[in-house]
This record gives C-alpha cells, structure tokens and sequence, in this order.
C-alpha cells in the first residue's frame, strides 16, 4: 500500500516540479487520443446517422458487424496496422510506423465503430412519429437529419466520452504502432508498460495516476456540458 | 421528448475547436536516409544505455534513430524483413542463423554482460555455488522445482532453451512455468512463486530489493551474454537505410562508445552493467 502512496505523490511531485519528459508524454497522450476521437465523431456520427435513417439489404449485417467493431481488441488492431504500414505493407511508402500520425490512425479504427455503433442506437431510439411530424411540418431532409442529431445529443455525448476512454486508455495498439519511441511516440499507457518492465513502480503508478486524472478531468468536462441543462 | 431548441449551437462544434487547438500531433516529413530504425531487445532499453547512447549518436550523425524494443526473436526477424536497419541483439545462436541465411551482415561484437541463476533463499534443488549451470538445471530438473521461463524468443530465453539441450532434459509442466513476458514481469512472478529463474544480471540489479531471490549460480562461461550489432542486407526490403545502419553499427565500436559501456551503471549500481568488447570474434569466449 506504501507503495501507491508513494506513486500518488511522485505523481504529484513529477507534474508541479514540470519534470519535461512526463509534460511531453501527457500532452501526447491527449493529442493523439483527441485527434483520434474527433476523427472517429468525423466518421462515426454521419455513419451511425444513415445507418439509423435507412434501410437497405444488408443492413442488419452491417449493424452487427458496427457492434462487433465496438469491442475490436486494440491488441488485433495494432498487428493489422502494423503490417500495413511496414515499408513491405501496403501503405509502407507513407512511412508512417513509429509516428504519432501511425498511432492516430490505429485509434481511430478502435473509435470509430463504437461512436458509430452509439450514434446509431442513439438516433435510432427517437420515436419514428417524432421524424414523421418534422417531415409534414416540412423540414427538409438535412433539416430533419440535424434536428435528429441535435435531439440525440445526450446519448451522442455519451458516445464521444466512450470513444475518447476507449483510445486513451489502451495500449496495445500504441505500442505496435508506435514503437514506444522516447520523446517521439511515448505515450502514458506504453510509459507506465516500460517502467513497469524497468521495475520503476512508483513511476509506473505515477503515470497510472496521471492517466486516471486526465481521463476523469476530459470526462467531466463533458459530463457537465451533458448535463448543464438537466437540472 | 424536449422542446427543440433552434439557436442552440450543437456541442460538436463547441468542441471541434477546442479540440483542433490542442493540434494534430507532429508529423515530420522526412527525407528516408535520415531515419534509422533500430531493432534491439529490452534489455539494452531497460538497462537505459541506450537512451544515452542514441542521443550523441543522433547529434554526430545529424540522423534520426528510431529504437524499436522487442524480443530478440522478433527485432531480428523484424530485420529480416527489412523493417529496421541495423539491429543489437543478444542470441548469437540465432544470430549466427541470420547472417548465414544472408538477411544480417557483418556482425560484430559491442559489449557483454552476463546471466545468473536465481532461486529461494532455502534453495530446495541445492545448487547454490555450483560451477556449471547445465548441471544446476538438471537438479532443478530432478528435483521438479519450479522454473520460470521468458518463453518469448528473447535472446535470454534463447540462452535458457540451448542449456536445458546441452542437459538433456525437455522441460514441462507441472514445474516449468512460461511466463511470455518481459525479464522484469518475469523476475515478479518468480519472486512470487518462490521460483528459480535465470535473468541477466542488469535487471536483477535494476530490481533490487524488489527481488528476495538470491543469485546462487554465476560465472560460468556459458552465462555470458554477448551483444551484437548487426546490419540489415539491403535486399531484405525496398527501404533499407543500409548507409544509416551502417553508420549506428560503427558508432556502436567507436572507443568513446566503448568507453561509456566500460563505465555505465557505475553510479547508479555500484558496478558497470557491460563489458565493452570491440573486436573481439567468437573464439575469443
């Protein structure tokens, strides 16, 4: 138990002392996972809108494969971009592996089914009558897609929350993709892997400490701008 | 079902500038003969040599190194594809293997530590103090204590693998244990278990008291641990940096590099971790 202890304060001692290399690691963690995010919003709201709105063959094969997408282990996620990225891959000339952008990339495939995958429900579970009423109020269709869209954003918060917590906290794919570089890919989740490989436990429970802090804070937030008007 | 409210503007695009201003992360364009990617093993990460080496090596050169940790198994099969440059590995083994099959080239000794077997202070399979640690594993064997294996292809499990041959004994469950994990998961899960466990002797000092495992057979000739630098054959890939590879695995035998080897971990462990050793060939050990 000392132990933890001793991390939480190193946690604390590490931040307010600016020790540089844990300021850079944090900042990357949060860039990478927001861009990450905010690509997955880009491509998973507009898909997971149509997919609510339409109906077609195959439909109900390409929710589930949406769902499944949702608990894709970032583990499988970071072998496959790897691979793709090699300079054997299929993207190899981009020379992407073992950047930020590499990391980006694999985050956003670990995202974007599961902002999509909520959108989706989100939209969907507003009543088909409130959609019809819109129409003969003659709202256009964009209009009525944006009314919708505005309708759901509660649970679509709830979404961007799940696809931010589901990028910042994992490690698998970053390490794959990343390589772990020190000042150029090190982020907190594959830092608190090294120190914890180095025997550095109380570092280890530091970064772990920071990660906890960052994700509560950015949930927060948005957990406020959800619910600021409920009360 | 709310009142709609028209004039609200949606939260995304509250949030879209805010999220923009934190910047996508940068993304240097670069000419490809400035990035060498590095294959290595944990160890030489773990032990922190490298992150004083590169850093010179980085300001020399005017290139960029991009250290790749892993297993020994995979930083070489990594380069066997050409998706590294240069590799320090430690299995010469599997090295050898490698450079004969033409995916390494020239490979030349930088520096050794070496492993020591550690186990329970009460030391149930006797083998404390014993000269050869091929017979200390047979006991360990015959007496089914327990043994904690990497069994991850690092150059330290390789080193495991070729003993437990030259002694004859295909270890097993119930008292083999395969971790899969790093030397420091490793050493954890041994100290747990009140195991026995060979491990290279920088992370076992890095660890410290962390460990209440004792060293108790060290020395032998077959416990050295020998790193090499190795380049990678430019056929291996259409974008093999082999000039930068070239240039790292040269910095590596440089007397300044040698002598930074020669006296790092002094400070921090009372002893040098490596043993610089430029120059010397196979049948030198």
């Amino acid at each position: 138990m000392g132990l933890i202890l001793d991390g939480v304060l190193q946690a604390f001692r590490l931040l307010l002392a600016g020790d540089p290399e844990v300021w850079r690691i944090t900042l990357l963690s949060l860039q990478i996972s927001a861009t990450a995010t905010l690509l997955a919003l880009a491509v998973g709201i507009p898909g997971g809108t149509l997919l609510a709105l339409t109906r077609f063959p195959g439909r109900g094969l390409v929710v589930s494969l949406v769902n499944t997408g949702m608990g894709l282990p970032p583990v499988v996620v970071g072998l496959f971009v790897t691979i793709l990225l090699w300079r054997n891959g299929l993207l190899g000339a981009l020379e992407l592996l073992y950047t930020p952008s590499a990391m980006v990339l694999a985050q956003l495939v670990i995202a974007a089914p599961i902002v999509t995958g909520l959108t989706l429900a989100a939209v969907q579970q507003i009543p088909e009558r409130f959609r019809l009423q819109l129409l003969a109020l003659g709202a256009s269709r964009v209009q009525m897609t944006w009314v919708l869209i505005k309708e759901a954003r509660l649970p679509l918060l709830a979404a961007l929350m799940a696809g931010f917590g589901g990028v910042i906290s994992e490690v698998g794919a970053s390490m794959m993709v990343g390589g772990n570089i020190k000042g150029a890919t090190r982020v907190l989740t594959t830092a608190t892997v090294l120190e914890t490989g180095k025997g550095n436990f109380d570092v280890a429970i530091a970064l772990s400490v920071i990660l906890l802090a960052i994700t509560f804070l950015v949930n927060w937030a948005l957990t406020w701008i959800q619910q600021r008007r409920r009360a | 079902m709310g009142r709609i409210r028209l004039p609200r503007r949606p939260i995304i695009l509250v949030l879209l500038p805010a999220m923009c201003a934190l910047g996508a992360p940068p993304t240097p364009l670069r000419a490809e003969s400035r990035v060498v990617i590095l294959s290595t093993t944990t160890s030489t990460q773990d032990s922190g040599l490298l992150e004083v080496l590169v850093p010179t090596f980085e300001k020399q050169s005017g290139l960029t190194v991009k250290t790749i940790s892993v297993g020994t198994g995979q930083a070489l099969a990594l380069a066997a594809r050409g998706e590294a440059d240069v590799t320090l590995a430690h299995a010469p083994a599997l090295e050898k293997k490698y450079v004969e099959d033409g995916k390494m080239r020239n490979r030349r000794f930088v520096m050794y530590n070496d492993f020591v077997i550690i186990g329970p202070e009460d030391d149930p399979a006797k083998i404390k103090g014993m000269a050869k640690a091929v017979d200390a594993l047979k006991r360990v064997a015959a007496s089914g204590s327990r043994f904690v294996s990497r069994g991850d292809k690092s150059g330290t499990h390789v080193l495991e693998q070729g003993l437990w041959t030259q002694a004859g004994i295909e270890p097993g469950a119930p008292w083999y244990i395969e971790s899969g994990q790093g030397m420091g998961a490793t050493l954890g899960i041994a100290n747990d278990r009140r195991a026995y466990t060979i491990t290279d002797r920088g992370t076992y000092l890095a660890f410290g008291k962390r460990i209440a495992l004792p060293v108790l057979v060290e020395k032998d000739r077959s416990l050295l641990n020998i790193y090499s630098v190795m380049e990678v054959n430019p056929a291996n890939g259409p974008r093999v940096n082999a000039a930068g590879g070239k240039a790292f695995a040269d910095f590596m035998l440089t007397p300044e590099v040698q002598a930074v080897i020669r006296t790092f971990g002094m400070d921090k462990y009372g002893q040098a971790l490596f043993v610089p050793i430029a120059g010397k060939k196979d049948e030198d050990f």
